[in-house]
């Protein structure tokens, strides 16, 4: 791990800041960026490895659009720097599954149609497949109505866990069912 | 956003001693500040990132309550099976806010500074007295519906938008800091939180380049624990007003209102009210209050909602 950079010693010419190196695995692949710090996971996922799969779309955390997957846990990948993932494992939707070998949820929102445009799904399906993990391992929601007792897998509770996953055509219906159906599937 | 240098900080002392630096700023979950970044809000020219120190442990105390490190996240400390059993006040009032992905990243110190959501310190063509000093309040004559009714000055009427620092409050919680020169202290969380006054610029007792290591939270209280938030969607908004309550067998119990000023709102001089009802109580616990025409209806609202706990925690 680099230890401090004096601002100073930092800062480029015209005033950008100098180019930091990170290295994250990607879809497990390794990769290597020189950054300008103010780079966005998402901005380096996009820009600099070119895998647009993961969308931009209020770039504040007010959609879910960006859902990514690190170490394990979704996050938006708008509200947090590359920088600060040195050695993180991410997830995007190319490396969840593939057009010939799709994972189980992209299979599940075709046969539900749990999209129209398709802009906020692969922020939905990354959330969604993080989702069933959280449940799994136990960890509750707002909808969980006893703290004490393992959670319970429920529309409610998919609904709560999904808020932070907007589709403005309005396709929730048929995301729950998606979600329902790989639920069930897994047992 | 503006340009800046960026560092990873080995050590809370080293990171308290770098952060003093005017410009300079801490990172850990950054849900909030690269938010306000993006939009010139802010706009440190250094950044100090946290992430990396020790400081994401819950550990038992000696006097049987638990210290939360400042670097767990808001999903961690929700789920914590301690935190459930013995603060559930805390765990319902994390899982009222934010989304999972925010919460995955959110930490317990980065919550407890997290900035107001007024309309008009998000919006840069207004003057608003905390994001430019001196240049005047518009929500004052704005759009006040989600704003503060008590507690606020001429000078902001914004609330403080945590839902976690609400239970907190009720639970008496310590903020342990560690400061530039490397001593540390504790800090009630009644006395972290500052009202606007004249300087709503300055929204906490901490210091430049003083650090959140950890929040204690003392032995449990017991009780029924519950948090009731009002808000305007069903999941993923703010509070328009909520309740933290600890409720006792006997009636007794203690009470703080999100949403309805700067800081999380307790008025410990109200709580010997709460066996005669949500009326007494709430009008020993608003009493001074100024809302706005756009935001009165939040007084009969925390009445309801206090009811609602009250006969909830009877049941």
């Amino acid at each position: 791990m680099p230890g401090a950079i004096s601002p100073a010693a930092a800062q480029g010419s015209q005033g950008a800041p100098a180019p930091l190196g990170v290295m994250l695995s990607v879809n497990g692949v390794e990769q290597r960026l020189a950054l300008d710090p103010r780079t966005t996971l998402l901005d380096a996922l996009r820009e600099h490895l070119h895998l647009t799969g993961t969308k931009k779309g209020c770039d504040h955390g007010q959609c879910g659009a960006c859902t990514v997957i690190v170490d394990g846990r979704r996050i938006n990948s708008c509200l947090t720097l590359a920088v600060m993932h040195e050695g993180d494992s991410v997830t995007t939707i190319e490396g969840l599954g593939t057009p010939e070998n799709l994972h189980p949820m992209q299979a599940a929102f075709i046969k539900h149609d749990g999209y129209q445009c398709g802009y906020c799904t692969p922020g939905q399906i990354c959330s969604s497949v993080a989702v069933l993990d959280e449940i799994k391992g136990g960890i509750p929601s707002h909808a969980t109505a006893d703290l004490t007792a393992p959670v319970q897998l429920s529309e409610t509770e998919i609904r709560e866990r999904m808020s932070g996953n907007i589709c403005r055509c309005g396709a929730y219906p048929n995301i729950v069912e998606a979600i329902t159906e790989v639920a069930g599937r897994q047992g | 956003m503006k340009p800046f240098t960026y560092e990873r900080a080995n050590s809370p002392a080293e990171a308290a001693a770098v952060a003093q630096t005017p410009g300079a700023k801490f990172i850990a979950g950054g849900t909030n500040l690269l938010d306000l970044m993006k939009l010139q809000i802010a706009a440190p020219t250094h950044l100090v990132d946290v992430n990396s120190l020790s400081l994401d442990k819950i550990e038992p105390t000696p006097d049987g309550g638990l210290r939360v490190g400042a670097l767990v996240r808001n999903t961690d400390l929700a789920a914590d099976e301690r935190v459930r059993r013995d603060y559930g006040v805390l765990s319902r009032a994390l899982l009222a806010g934010a989304t999972g992905q925010l919460r995955n990243r959110a930490t317990t110190a980065g919550n407890l500074l997290q900035r107001t959501r007024c309309p008009y310190f998000y919006d840069t063509a207004q003057p608003c007295n905390k994001r430019e000093p001196g240049s005047g309040c518009s929500a004052l004559d704005g759009v006040s519906r989600q704003l503060a009714v008590i507690g606020s000055s001429e000078a902001c009427i914004a609330t403080n938008p945590s839902d976690m620092a609400v239970a907190m409050r009720a639970l008496d919680a310590q903020i342990e800091t560690i400061k530039p020169d490397a001593t540390s202290r504790s800090i009630p969380i009644a006395e972290f939180h500052r009202l606007p006054g004249d300087t709503p610029h300055i929204e906490t007792v901490l210091d430049p380049g003083e650090l959140i290591t950890a929040v204690a939270l003392p032995k449990p209280a017991g009780g029924k624990q519950i948090y009731r938030k009002v808000r305007d969607r069903a999941s993923y908004a703010f509070a328009l007003i909520s309740v933290a309550a600890i409720v006792q067998k006997d009636g007794t119990g203690r009470v703080a209102l999100g949403g309805v000023a700067h800081k999380p709102w307790r008025v410990e001089a109200a709580e010997p009210e709460l066996p005669r009802g949500a009326r007494a109580t709430t009008a020993a616990l608003l009493d001074g209050a100024r809302p706005t025409r756009d935001n009165a209806f939040k007084l009969p609202l925390v009445e309801r909602a206090l009811a609602a706990v009250l006969a909830e925690a009877r049941a």
